[in-house]
């Protein structure tokens, strides 16, 4: 299932699974990143699935490539079947103090933003991966009519909670960090929490995401 | 029972805690994290008896001025560092790999790193702070682990538990040395270059920008020119990749680099040469040299074993 194996520098695999960007190929991606996790392979010291790839980083004092390698190509590979998704609801609010670039978007889509927030919300997403920041989730597919490229400057900060779209994706900024995407709304929900060891990110991997419009009271009194 | 501890009179730029870091969370955004210069930090903890894995204080450029209060204790700094002990009648310029005792009152002055980036501070007992995922690492963009994730501020306190008893003065004969061909080997999207392109970037020197942190160590020179894409379908990052934006100039991937990354990768550092290259400070010269994967391997066992035979000097 795995197109091609190499190696990444000295210390990690590179599995490849193909190109293109769909369900498909990431569902290979997640369940060959959970059979690993199952395994406990010794040395092996952390897992990067993406939309098409598996980073198998490893300690060069206990492994190397070959050894990996061999473990990776021998591995009992989960089902589908076996593979656990939630269903998870994400309240966002599109007051204009929140939907930052809803403007430029009605410019670039040429469509309005009622149009925008009807295609939007409803809809069900996919989890391709989390991370660049730590919980930040990419989900898919938007449909042709909300793709839009990332902001030409991007912003030196985005704030927590921003809900932003590019390409075919939408994200949640999990953190103020400086971040390109065309933010439509803020959530109050919190999406990372590190206190919470054994599962600090809301969504994960294969979850389905769906995002709901809330009013500005609604998103105030969900901290209460 | 006293309690001991030091009030920071002055934090320095960017000084952390640090240990080595926590792995298995790349799949959800977290870094390694961890010393930046794992020998440097290993050797400052053997200095005074500790495991070699305790949390440490690593400072960059200017370090911190702290003062003492509490039973003596011994502390070690390692790295390439300029510092000062100041007792009540004197003051006593420090040595770097090389244990020294702090009574009541005393002040450590850390003024700076000569010609490197980090430094180590460790001190024999244990520094009071909280571990996130079995590590106290501060990652100040997720605000991960000791100090609410937070560099270490102007006046605060740092308590320290479990002082040991038995002080003992130790030595360990090491200067840190320079490099400035560092190894790589190939990377993922080398092909996405032009043949001039691959050329520049194992023939030119770069220069080290500013822009460099515990996150990324951004390199100009020569640019380095694109031929398939200039940004490829995000994907995992690992510490030592080399990533080439479209401008054209390397940024290398630093212990708390951010986890998925869209650009194409000419190369990877060496595990070997990572403790070398982040101590390269803004402004050196640095230059890209070719290896193989089994010579990168066996580099490693070099440097590791070279590593092990330090500590076990101590």
């Amino acid at each position: 299932m795995i197109k091609n194996i190499s190696n990444l520098g000295d210390a990690a695999l590179y599995c490849d699974f193909g190109t293109e960007v769909n369900k498909e190929i990431n569902s290979k991606v997640i369940r060959y990143f959970k059979s690993i996790q199952k395994e406990n392979i010794d040395g092996i010291n952390n897992l990067t699935p993406s939309y098409n790839k598996l980073i198998i980083s490893f300690d060069l004092r206990k492994k190397n490539f070959q050894t990996i390698k061999q473990q990776i190509e021998n591995l009992n590979v989960i089902n589908d079947d076996a593979l656990e998704s939630n269903k998870i609801k994400i309240p966002v609010c599109c007051d204009e103090n929140f939907s930052l670039d809803i403007k430029r978007l009605e410019e670039k889509l040429q469509i309005t933003r009622d149009k925008i927030y009807e295609k939007f919300f409803g809809k069900e997403f996919f989890c391709y991966m989390t991370g660049f920041i730590a919980g930040m989730p990419f989900l898919g597919d938007l449909e042709n009519e909300l793709q839009a490229k990332r902001l030409e400057t991007p912003r030196v900060k985005v704030p927590k909670g921003s809900v932003g779209l590019t390409e075919q994706f939408a994200n949640v900024y999990t953190f103020e960090s400086p971040g390109g995407w065309n933010i439509i709304g803020n959530t109050p929900q919190v999406i990372f929490d590190s206190t919470n060891e054994n599962n600090p990110n809301l969504i994960n991997p294969g979850d389905v995401v769906t995002f709901e419009q809330i009013t500005k009271d609604q998103y105030y009194n969900n901290n209460e | 029972m006293n309690k001991n501890y030091f009030e920071i009179k002055r934090a320095g730029i960017n000084t952390t805690f640090q240990d080595q870091g926590r792995g298995n969370l790349y799949h959800i955004g977290i870094p390694f994290s961890g010393a930046m210069d794992n020998r440097n930090f290993q050797i400052s903890n053997k200095l005074v008896g500790n495991k070699v894995n305790f949390p440490i204080i690593e400072f960059a450029y200017q370090g911190p001025l702290l003062k003492y209060f509490g039973e003596n204790i011994n502390f070690a700094v390692t790295g390439d560092v300029k510092f000062i002990i100041r007792k009540k009648n004197n003051a006593i310029e420090g040595t770097c790999y090389q244990s020294f005792t702090l009574e009541n009152g005393d002040e450590l002055d850390i003024i700076s790193t000569n010609k490197s980036v980090y430094g180590y501070l460790a001190v024999s007992g244990e520094f009071d702070v909280n571990y996130q995922w079995s590590s106290c690492s501060v990652n100040t963009k997720a605000n991960i682990g000791a100090n609410n994730g937070k560099k270490i501020e102007d006046g605060q306190k740092i308590y320290i538990l479990n002082i040991n008893k038995n002080l003992s003065d130790k030595k360990l004969n090491y200067i840190n040395t320079k490099i400035e061909n560092i190894r790589v080997i190939q990377g993922t999207n080398f092909d996405y270059f032009s043949d001039e392109g691959k050329k520049i970037f194992f023939e030119k020197e770069f220069v080290i920008s500013k822009l460099s942190d515990r996150m990324g160590m951004r390199l100009e020179g020569p640019k380095i020119e694109n031929i398939v894409d200039t940004n490829i379908k995000s994907e995992g990052l690992l510490k030592g990749v080399i990533q080439v934006p479209a401008d054209g100039n390397p940024i290398i991937m630093l212990s708390d680099h951010g986890t998925i990354g869209g650009y194409p990768k000419i190369g990877v550092v060496i595990s070997a040469d990572y403790d070398k290259l982040v101590q390269l400070t803004p402004g050196s010269k640095i230059k890209f040299k070719k290896v193989e994967l089994a010579d990168a391997e066996t580099l490693f066992k070099l440097y590791d074993l070279e590593t092990q035979n330090l500590i076990s000097q101590i």
